[in-house]
């Protein structure tokens, strides 16, 4: 009798690569296959409400500005902070967390919820709506992940990158969740303190709050973050302070509460969420920045220099064919620019440009506000990522006309004036 | 009736090929125009004993042939061709292959036994030729039947016993088998050829012994006999007796009990003092047994509570004289076993049987053995050093790490220097055992590592030095290198541990593979499969210029390839296969370096070079080359993206070929791998070549021929067709989604007895799944429409594959995944469907459950899309 098969082969080298390579080859494939399959799902996109990678055109869910995100690096250098991790096509947040350089940046500056400026005041305010004293500083998205905290600006740079006891924020060992899991808060960098005011949370621990009424989600956020010891003072493994903010009801005593009363940061205006909302990406309505003097010292925008300029000035995009437009979505084109002074000056299509405007180049009409003419500044600074939204430049033009008091905003929740909507009209003609 | 054909018998196997054509051609005729005649004549002209010995051994072989085929379809087909023959003549052919059994021609007596096997593997199941166990037996009981005839008849009451199933057989025939075949072994009796005969009949019946052995008295008497025989004077006998031993160790462990101070006694004798032959037979047991107990452990370790089966520890009752007498085989090696790979003597299988042994008890076994390798390691006899290194080699899998850790640390040093000895065998095994300790030992997570930043240059620089000893020794140097390297792959970081040696190991495995280049193809290929495991397991970042450097040598090495002038068929041979190990490097390269982004570049630079040569390699069209370049071009399309639709019309026809290649199936199966990968990358340019792919796809998956495991691929691919062309799969929904049901209900009417086939179960239920998956992503922006009539399929398949017991992890994540696809895709058509059932809540529950985070995301995903379906 022959030996037994299995046992002939014992002091044979045991190398068997070929059906390594084919294992690993398989391996490969399934994982892209469900990859491929999950990008096709918008599963990351569906579940945190972000883009996919790749969304094809004919999108059933045109509510995001967002252009597809480049991926593959345009040219092929190797980018010089190039992520570590691998292929980065199925994005999630967990993922994304991980990107770096141009694409992370490309990506995080399409995450934020950005209010709108109040230009009128919403039905309902009382009834309908957060409203909270918003601190000066520079508004970012916190992440949370893999041991590491990162900070990034509305552009995508990043601000720090810092240990913290958000959940996964610094290296020790985290008793409270799985290796994985992730954070996503949206804050404001407050520099004279050096604390991150926390004003909407994301995703925590991993599950995501965006699909989830502004409500639930301040209410989540004061009930985790401080579990987490992240509002503790600074630490060897925390290097920043975290903080929540007081967020009233937008009624009568809530809207003086956040408009007088005493916080430990410089108030730059207020805030007003509606309750039902959910966290949408880009500009939205039913979140709205609201400033007057006394609430801010950039009620009225600054120039380059911190200036307050003599006429207004609004950063608009050029377009490939010439017209200027806000960051809406649609846009709102305000103007159009030559062809010849295009060609001398080469600007290209996708340059955010600052113009000056003069008052009487303004008409509302309809309710609209268009402006006659544009007078060119400069190309707007670099580090800005998008144009002003058709809100901004209204409410900035009311600013320096007929701005919206906080008397008007006190009127409009008063019980017994009866019709809201009415009454809070602003006639913005005068 | 019969025809004459001795002549035509005789001529076709003349010397002249005009000569045996012709008679080849006659032959084939006869057996067209009328089989039965034709069987007919032939078993006359076997039983014939006029008739000259090499017309009847050839009338045998065709007769045999006629009746069996390795084959299945073809075996099949045979059977039915003698079931449907005319029983009358058939009747004669049976009579003529018993009275052969007396022949005085032992050639013709031996070929009628294996015929009658034969004729009774068709017969005996369907409850025909009853009668031949009663004719057979007959023939034992005959006081007068001769020696020759009885000798026969053994022969073929073991062939019979081998070729039908034990259910097959009534137990008061198995009962009458059993008591002429134990009869025949008495020695009183019967001559040396009939208790030969018997004892090998033996071997072959005791799978029919079941219920004998289940029986204190004849099992008794059974174990008796074939004690005695196993002390036979006779060494074939004894042998065929230690033969059956073995067998019985295997079925009937559990008995073995009050046998086994008598088996040790007798194995343990055989070991030392019998010849070869029956000493590995007696070695053998021993190994048997050691299979059976760690099966036995595994299987305790699988349940929570005591199995039925009963663990009777007669590996660790007899430790303490097995191992010595193990050891000592040990140093019976032979002067030149190190160059002859398929050896088999004395001290290889003592080697094996103490592996076993260590698997079997764990740590106990290493205070037996330490002190042999202690004592023997430095005596000036070769043989004792390469004993103790092949014994302490043996025992590194199965005790704890704790127990070895500490020996391996002491002893590793000493391993190196043996590196030195100037015998080989020392060597060799010394390489051997290096390797087993990287193998078995080392991981840079564990609490005892083998391998330190302290003795790692040391231990580098003496592999690579012994890689350039005599090839056998060069090629265990590479297993070692190849498992040290392993040991570092997946720990990240720490990885860079191995970069200071990369370039260097590169460098003495392409030179070794060089020196191997035209004498050793066996280390040519470690050299290079340990190149790949060197590319996987080292940073990146910090190796990716001498990965450049590599790619580009590997690829000039195919340049080379090319240029070979190949005239006969070994040198085409040659050439293909240092072409497959050429490709398998650039694959894992390519697979490697793509990985990243910032070293993906290298790859797309190269890209244009590597396919062109892919392509002139492919003309050469060997199956390996072919499966090995199919592989590298997978990886390749993955890293050019849409790019890779420039190679597209070159290559397409390459790819059908892989695809038609249903006799290789692994160049199939990895060629529908590859379909998958083109799909990923290219997208909706994939278009133009979909009808060719889907129609070869369709073809496969028809084809009774292709092995089966590349069946649930090819549903998947259908999946990744789909969605790469969106709404233009609607042309191929007619046939694929048919296709896609059948399969569904095959899933329902596996063998759930057969483990094999519950694992091709979840292949197949995967696989569907992940084709409506893809399909139904695919329509989604338009023609969602199309896949309503499946719906409801889909879901029922879906409840079947959450209800089924076997069901894996892939499984349960494709099916959760599939079902959130149809309400995504189908939205509200699907409302009335998942409120008439509930099973997906259950489903969904059990997987939020789950501790696996992304069938977590799925499964909440699913939710969400069904909610919105529920509510719509």
């Amino acid at each position: 009798m022959a030996p037994h098969d299995l046992r002939r082969p014992f002091k044979r080298p045991a190398i068997s690569d070929q059906q390594r390579r084919r294992e690993l080859a398989l391996l490969r494939q399934a994982q892209q296959r469900s990859d491929s399959h999950n990008r096709a799902r918008r599963l990351a996109s569906s579940l945190l409400s972000l883009p996919a990678a790749d969304q094809p055109p004919s999108s059933p869910e045109p509510i995001l500005e967002d252009q597809p995100i480049q991926i593959e690096p345009a040219s092929p250098e190797p980018e010089p902070e190039a992520p570590e991790a691998a292929p980065t096509r199925d994005l999630n947040a967990v993922q994304a967390s991980k990107l770096k350089g141009l694409e992370a940046r490309r990506w995080f500056a399409r995450q934020l919820m950005l209010p709108e400026w109040m230009i009128d005041v919403p039905p309902h305010l009382d009834r309908d709506w957060y409203v909270f004293a918003r601190p000066a500083g520079k508004r970012c998205f916190v992440v949370s992940s893999n041991g590491t905290t990162v900070s990034r600006l509305r552009n995508g740079s990043v601000l720090h990158q810092f240990p913290s006891l958000l959940p996964n924020g610094s290296r020790r060992k985290d008793l409270s969740g799985p290796a994985h899991s992730y954070c996503i808060l949206d804050c404001i960098f407050h520099e004279p303190d050096q604390t991150y005011y926390v004003i909407d949370m994301v995703c925590w621990r991993g599950y995501s709050l965006y699909d989830c009424t502004a409500e639930f989600r301040f209410f989540w956020l004061n009930s985790k973050l401080a579990e987490t010891g992240a509002c503790n003072p600074p630490a060897v493994h925390h290097k920043y302070r975290f903080s929540v903010i007081p967020i009233y009801d937008c009624d009568h005593t809530g809207l003086q509460a956040a408009y007088t009363g005493t916080v430990p940061y410089v108030k730059d205006g207020l805030l007003f969420y509606n309750k039902h909302a959910h966290y949408q990406t880009g500009n939205t309505p039913l979140a709205l920045v609201w400033k007057d003097v006394f609430s801010s010292q950039y009620f009225l925008d600054t120039d380059s220099t911190g200036q307050v300029p003599a006429q207004q000035q609004v950063v608009l995009e050029l377009q490939d064919d010439g017209k200027l437009t806000t960051s809406d979505d649609p846009p709102v084109v305000f103007g159009c620019m030559d062809g010849e002074f295009l060609h001398k000056s080469n600007l290209r299509s996708g340059n955010l440009l600052r113009f000056a405007v003069r008052d009487e180049s303004v008409r509302l009409h309809d309710g609209k506000l268009e402006i006659l003419d544009l007078q060119f500044v400069a190309k707007s600074n670099r580090s800005r990522a998008f144009a002003d939204s058709y809100s901004k430049v209204f409410f900035q033009y009311a600013a320096r006309h007929s701005p919206l008091r906080i008397e008007d905003l006190i009127a409009s929740i008063q019980p017994n004036l009866g019709d809201n909507s009415k009454t809070t009209d602003v006639d913005m003609d005068g | 009736m019969a025809m004459e054909i001795t002549q035509i018998l005789l001529s076709a196997q003349s010397p002249d090929g005009q000569i045996r054509t012709v008679a080849e051609e006659n032959l084939k005729q006869f057996q067209e125009q009328n089989l039965p005649q034709f069987l007919l004549s032939l078993s006359f002209e076997l039983s014939n004993d006029q008739k000259p010995p090499e017309s009847r051994r050839l009338a045998g072989i065709i007769l045999k042939n006629s009746l069996d085929a390795k084959d299945s379809i073809r075996k099949e087909e045979l059977t039915q061709r003698w079931v449907g023959m005319d029983p009358s003549i058939k009747v004669r052919i049976k009579e003529s292959l018993l009275r052969t059994l007396g022949s005085s021609v032992p050639e013709a007596r031996h070929t009628s036994s294996q015929v009658i096997a034969k004729v009774a593997s068709i017969e005996i199941p369907r409850r025909e030729w009853q009668e031949l166990i009663g004719h057979l037996l007959n023939n034992m009981t005959q006081q007068e039947a001769p020696a020759p005839l009885k000798q026969a008849t053994l022969d073929a009451l073991g062939y019979v016993c081998e070729e039908v199933s034990p259910q097959d057989l009534e137990q008061e025939q198995v009962n009458a088998v059993l008591t002429a075949v134990v009869q025949g072994m008495n020695r009183t009796e019967h001559s040396s050829e009939v208790r030969l005969a018997a004892v090998r009949a033996l071997y072959n019946a005791l799978d029919f012994a079941q219920t004998n052995f289940d029986n204190d008295m004849e099992r008794n008497f059974i174990m008796k006999v074939v004690c005695e025989t196993a002390v036979s004077k006779e060494l074939e006998i004894r042998q065929a007796a230690f033969e059956c031993l073995v067998s019985i160790a295997s079925m009937y462990y559990e008995i073995l009990d009050p046998y086994m101070q008598t088996l040790f006694t007798l194995t343990a004798n055989a070991v030392r003092g019998d010849e070869e032959p029956v000493s590995l037979q007696a070695i053998e047991f021993w190994s048997s047994i050691c299979d059976e107990e760690i099966g036995l452990q595994e299987e305790y370790g699988r349940a929570d509570e005591g199995s039925s089966s009963v663990h009777s520890h007669f590996i660790e009752k007899a430790l303490p004289l097995l191992v010595p007498m193990l050891l000592e085989t040990l140093l019976k090696q032979e002067e030149d076993q190190d160059q002859d790979d398929g050896v088999w003597n004395l001290s290889m299988a003592g080697g094996t049987c103490l592996g076993l042994v260590a698997r079997t008890v764990g740590d106990a076994v290493v205070p037996l053995v330490m002190p042999f390798v202690e004592s023997n390691i430095t005596k000036s006899d070769w043989r004792s050093r390469e004993a103790a290194t092949f014994a302490f080699g043996s025992i590194l899998e199965g005790p704890s790490l704790e127990k070895l850790a500490p020996l391996v640390h002491a002893g590793l040093d000493f391993l190196l220097n043996a590196m030195k000895d100037q015998v080989s065998h020392v060597k060799d095994t010394t390489a051997w055992t290096l390797g087993r300790i990287f193998e078995i030992l080392h991981s840079t997570s564990s609490a005892y590592p083998v391998i330190t930043p302290a003795n790692l240059p040391r231990i580098i620089s003496v592999l690579l030095e012994s890689i350039r000893d005599a090839p056998n020794v060069a090629e265990k140097v590479c297993g070692a290198i190849y498992f040290l390297a392993q040991g570092y792959e997946d720990s990240g970081a720490i990885s860079s541990v191995l970069t200071p040696f990369v370039g260097d190991i590169i460098s003495a495995l392409l030179s070794t593979a060089d020196c191997a280049d035209t004498n050793n193809f066996r280390l040519r290929s470690s050299a290079y499969e340990t190149l790949n495991e060197i590319v996987r397991a080292c940073n990146m970042s910090e190796t990716s210029n001498i990965l450049t450097h590599l790619l580009h040598e590997i690829m000039s090495r195919i340049n080379r390839t090319l240029e070979l002038q190949t005239v006969s068929s070994d040198d085409r041979e040659r050439q293909s296969d240092l072409q497959a190990l050429l490709c398998g490097v650039i694959q894992v390269i390519v697979q490697k370096l793509s990985s990243l982004d910032e070293t993906k570049f290298i790859i797309l630079q190269s890209a244009d070079q590597m396919m062109f040569l892919f392509l002139q390699i492919f003309a050469s069209r060997s199956t390996t080359v072919h499966e090995e370049a199919m592989l590298a071009i997978g990886a390749l399309a993955y890293a050019t993206g849409p790019e890779f639709a420039k190679y597209m019309p070159e290559f397409y026809k390459y790819l059908e070929m892989g695809l038609q290649n249903f006799e290789d199936y692994q160049v199939c199966s990895i060629s529908v791998g590859v379909v998958g990968d083109i799909c990923r990358a290219l997208d909706e340019k994939v278009l133009p070549f979909c009808d060719g792919i889907m129609s070869q796809l369709l073809k496969d998956l028809s084809n009774s021929m292709l092995h089966r495991s590349v069946k649930p691929p090819i549903f998947s691919c259908f999946g990744d067709v789909a969605l790469a062309i969106s709404e233009h799969f609607e042309k191929y929904v007619p046939y694929a989604l048919p296709m896609l049901q059948g399969a569904a209900e095959l899933c329902a009417h596996l063998d759930a007895s057969d483990e094999d086939m519950l694992d091709y179960g979840n292949q197949l239920r995967r696989g569907i799944l992940e084709a409506y998956s893809g399909i139904l992503q695919g329509f989604k922006n338009a023609k969602a429409e199309l896949m309503i009539p499946y719906a409801s399929h889909l879901l029922q398949f879906t409840e079947a594959v959450f209800r089924d017991k076997s069901r894996d992890d892939g499984v349960t994540k494709a099916a959760v995944a599939a079902m959130g696809d149809l309400a995504d895709t189908l939205g509200p058509n699907t409302k009335v469907l998942f409120k008439g059932c509930t099973f997906h809540i259950d489903f969904l529950g059990e997987c939020l459950q789950s501790d696996d985070d992304q069938l977590k995301e799925t499964a909440t995903w699913t939710q969400g899309m069904i909610g919105r379906v529920l509510v719509s």
